[in-house]
């Protein structure tokens, strides 16, 4: 028997065992099994109806790469609401694959592909589903329980970097992607994908792409948002490059009906409220998280705010955002301390 | 060389078990169906992440015995949390320990219904910041039952129920944390029978600013044990806990509607009770809806008892006492910060606003007054505090008792 087959021996056994849970309706075995991709499916290359996409600025996931698609079901249209949030047709799949280069500088180095993330719109929820590439990289298997995997490569600065990736379990996926107690996606929202990406050699905007494609509806409004993505330097001032990095690292959690709600720390890139914001706001239960400093974010003193004693660390206990991160996001890191040496002090 | 070889093969398979434990027991946890008992053997099972339970409803997860079934976390690599219950409606823990969880040991948010029975929280080695910080950890949740349970260690503290609703704790010990139970913006909560020593601070009831949910109020504190809450404060600084002073027995900040009645409150060297507004932290707040003041607090029939001895010198309050009285405390604080709402155009406060303090046995009182006595550092070492207790002479109505909604 083959590690596959031992997998989907023990899926079977697990499902006689718990025939009911919905996710168990779901869920394929294996990835292959959703037919998105064409053969050999490592490669990653989307059948028609499954779109590509990226946004603007990403989620710190330990330097690993990633690869979006859509796939909205046959004649069906993501409809958008006043406030420009998406309501998406009821079999809507959002696709994630995550992926090391072997060698960060070198693009034609060996890809080695880790998880696959599914988030399937059933009803009014949303339901994760999580796959780990076999060693092989021949498929990506069904992982509820989720995996941890050594991953190595170098690193842009030419450095080898070795680290044990996590691969969320079901829950932890749900523990970001919780709001109002609703499953819900993260990252594709208006703001967020409003820029061009390449199709067919022809470079277009992302939003204007998906309407021409119809599975989006089109926009009234010309002057749609637009995150700035905090990689780029050139791109907006250093605040709002700062906000986009809290945005979509942080306030999945940290926003009023999100997980962290209870800290009363809200970093959405909509906040306006400073307290809210972590200026001069002491702590409300992050015990030794708070490192023996008394407000999140000392105007002028990175060096005196919790926030960047938090996203420093690698202290289970302490290190923010609490899961999957082995590694500092350097880059997100100088961004906040800039941010924060640049505010004002105050008396 | 065939021994060292074995030893890696040994290895090897125990590493391999532990993660085959854990990745089973995760794997329950995901797949529960409403009225699972999932149990846990006995032993002690080194665990590496935080295992989490979501979305359920009436699940038991049982272990084998308080002392028998012990889940470690010493060589956590992810999650904050030992384990975490989101989400979910009627949980029921028993009969197990959670040790050295990196964060806090067993965080409840969103839980509808979840008791706690003859559960441990434990940190190995004595009190040290380094500890996680709270054991048992219900947050945002209804229907709270927590008993026959144990707190040790924790940076914060022990058993901590916050932004929650109908709430019981009860015949459960905590020691060696800094606080033993902390009640935080949570609206109908009994704690008695419980016995608290030897923490910084015993018994916390609190209301803090900048929260979702504000405005705690109407919990009763009775018939616990509160002693020798005297070991130093080792919560790190910027949580509001580094603040309470050692040798607190209970402390009540900024709530309404507190009732204490029937405890024995011995030897905790600064306060054996301290009741006071938020100002006492010297933060400020611009949370508009916040109440910083106390009201309607009912101090009856307790036995207070303390030998002399010099409170604690690393705070300022404690300081101060220890020049004005030396070793002969108080009982009972008062910083004298009636909430100017009730005042009424005479100045006079009703008497369901005020501190009532009746029938106890033994108890010393004084009212700091901050508002008249703190204008100047040296100010309160030359003021002339009231320390007549005949001021807080008067009777409320007794709160009542809480219902909890358990399946």
């Amino acid at each position: 028997m083959t590690f596959g087959k031992v997998i989907l021996a023990g899926l079977i056994i697990i499902s006689l065992a718990f025939p009911a849970h919905p996710i168990l309706d779901h869920a394929l075995p294996k990835l292959s099994d959703y037919g998105f991709f064409k053969e050999p499916i490592s490669e990653q290359s989307p059948i028609s109806d499954v779109i590509p996409y990226t946004i603007a600025s990403e989620l710190f996931s330990d330097y690993a790469e990633k690869l979006r698609f859509i796939k909205v079901p046959e004649n069906r249209s993501i409809s958008h609401n006043e406030d420009l949030s998406f309501s998406y047709p009821e079999g809507t799949f959002l696709i994630k694959t995550f992926y090391y280069q072997s060698d960060v500088r070198d693009p034609n180095s060996d890809r080695r592909l880790i998880e696959t993330r599914l988030l399937k719109k059933t009803g009014s929820e949303w339901l994760a589903i999580p796959y780990v590439w076999n060693n092989e990289q021949t498929d990506a298997v069904l992982a509820l329980a989720g995996d941890r995997k050594d991953v190595s490569w170098i690193h842009s600065d030419g450095k080898p970097i070795s680290i044990l990736y996590s691969v969320p379990n079901l829950n932890q996926c749900k523990s970001c992607h919780v709001y109002n107690n609703i499953q819900q996606p993260i990252g594709p929202k208006v703001r967020n994908l409003n820029l061009d990406l390449i199709y067919d050699n022809i470079s277009t905007n992302q939003l204007d792409k998906w309407v021409s494609l119809g599975i989006l509806e089109p926009f009234d409004n010309d002057s749609l948002p637009r995150t700035v993505d905090y990689m780029d330097v050139h791109d907006g001032n250093l605040d709002e490059r700062a906000r986009a990095w809290l945005d979509i690292n942080c306030a999945h959690c940290h926003r009023r009906g999100g997980p962290a709600e209870t800290s009363g720390l809200y970093l959405e890139l909509e906040e306006t409220d400073p307290t809210a914001l972590g200026i001069l706001k002491p702590p409300v239960a992050a015990g030794r998280g708070s490192g023996d400093l008394k407000y999140n974010i000392v105007p002028g003193h990175a060096e005196q705010s919790i926030m960047d004693f938090r996203i420093r660390s690698l202290d289970p206990g302490v290190m923010m955002p609490e899961l999957n991160r082995k590694l500092v996001h350097k880059e997100g890191v100088e961004i906040i301390q800039a941010w924060i040496n640049s505010m004002p002090e105050k008396e | 060389m065939t021994f060292k070889r074995s030893i890696i093969i040994l290895k090897f398979i125990f590493s391999f078990c532990i993660a085959e434990f854990e990745k089973d027991l995760q794997l329950q946890l995901i797949l529960a169906e409403p009225g699972d008992t999932i149990t846990l053997d006995s032993g002690l099972f080194p665990i590496l992440g935080t295992l989490s339970m979501e979305g359920k409803e009436n699940i038991v997860i049982r272990g084998n015995g308080i002392n028998s079934t012990t889940l470690n976390f010493k060589t956590q690599v992810e999650g904050a949390q030992g384990l975490s219950i989101t989400n979910c409606k009627n949980i029921i823990l028993q009969d197990f320990t959670i040790q050295d969880a990196k964060g806090d040991a067993i965080k409840c948010q969103y839980v509808n219904g979840i008791t706690f029975r003859r559960v441990k929280a434990q940190w190995l080695g004595g009190p040290k910041p380094t500890n996680g910080a709270y054991g048992l950890y219900p947050v945002q949740c209804e229907n709270v039952l927590i008993e026959h349970c144990v707190a040790i260690g924790a940076s914060d503290a022990g058993i901590y129920v916050g932004q929650s609703k109908n709430i019981i704790v009860r015949f459960s010990e905590a020691f060696e944390n800094v606080a033993g139970i902390e009640i935080e913006n949570s609206t109908r909560a009994d704690v008695y029978g419980n016995n608290v020593h030897g923490n910084t601070g015993g018994i916390l009831v609190f209301d803090l600013p900048d929260l979702v949910v504000k405005e705690g109020q109407q919990i009763r504190i009775f018939d616990n044990i509160i002693k020798e809450n005297n070991i130093d404060n080792f919560a790190p600084e910027g949580n509001i806990v580094a603040k309470v002073p050692s040798g607190t027995g209970i402390m009540v900040m900024a709530t309404e509607q507190v009732e204490i009645f029937e405890n024995t409150i011995i030897d905790n060297k600064t306060a054996g009770t301290a009741i006071v507004s938020y100002f006492i932290t010297e933060e400020e707040t611009k949370d508009t809806q916040y109440n910083p003041y106390t009201s309607s607090i009912n101090i009856h029939d307790n036995i207070y008892r303390r030998e002399p001895q010099i409170p604690t010198l690393d705070h300022d309050i404690g300081l101060l006492l220890f020049t004005r009285f030396f070793k002969d405390v108080p009982d009972i604080i008062y910083d004298g910060m009636p909430d100017p709402k009730y005042l009424g155009i005479s100045g006079y406060i009703p008497l369901s606003r005020r501190l009532c303090i009746t029938n106890n046995s033994d108890a010393d009182y004084l009212n700091l007054d901050i508002s008249k006595n703190f204008e100047s550092w040296y100010s309160p070492f030359f003021a002339d505090f009231n320390t007549d207790i005949s001021e807080c002479d008067c009777e409320q109505e007794s709160i009542s008792e809480v219902i909890l909604d358990l399946e």
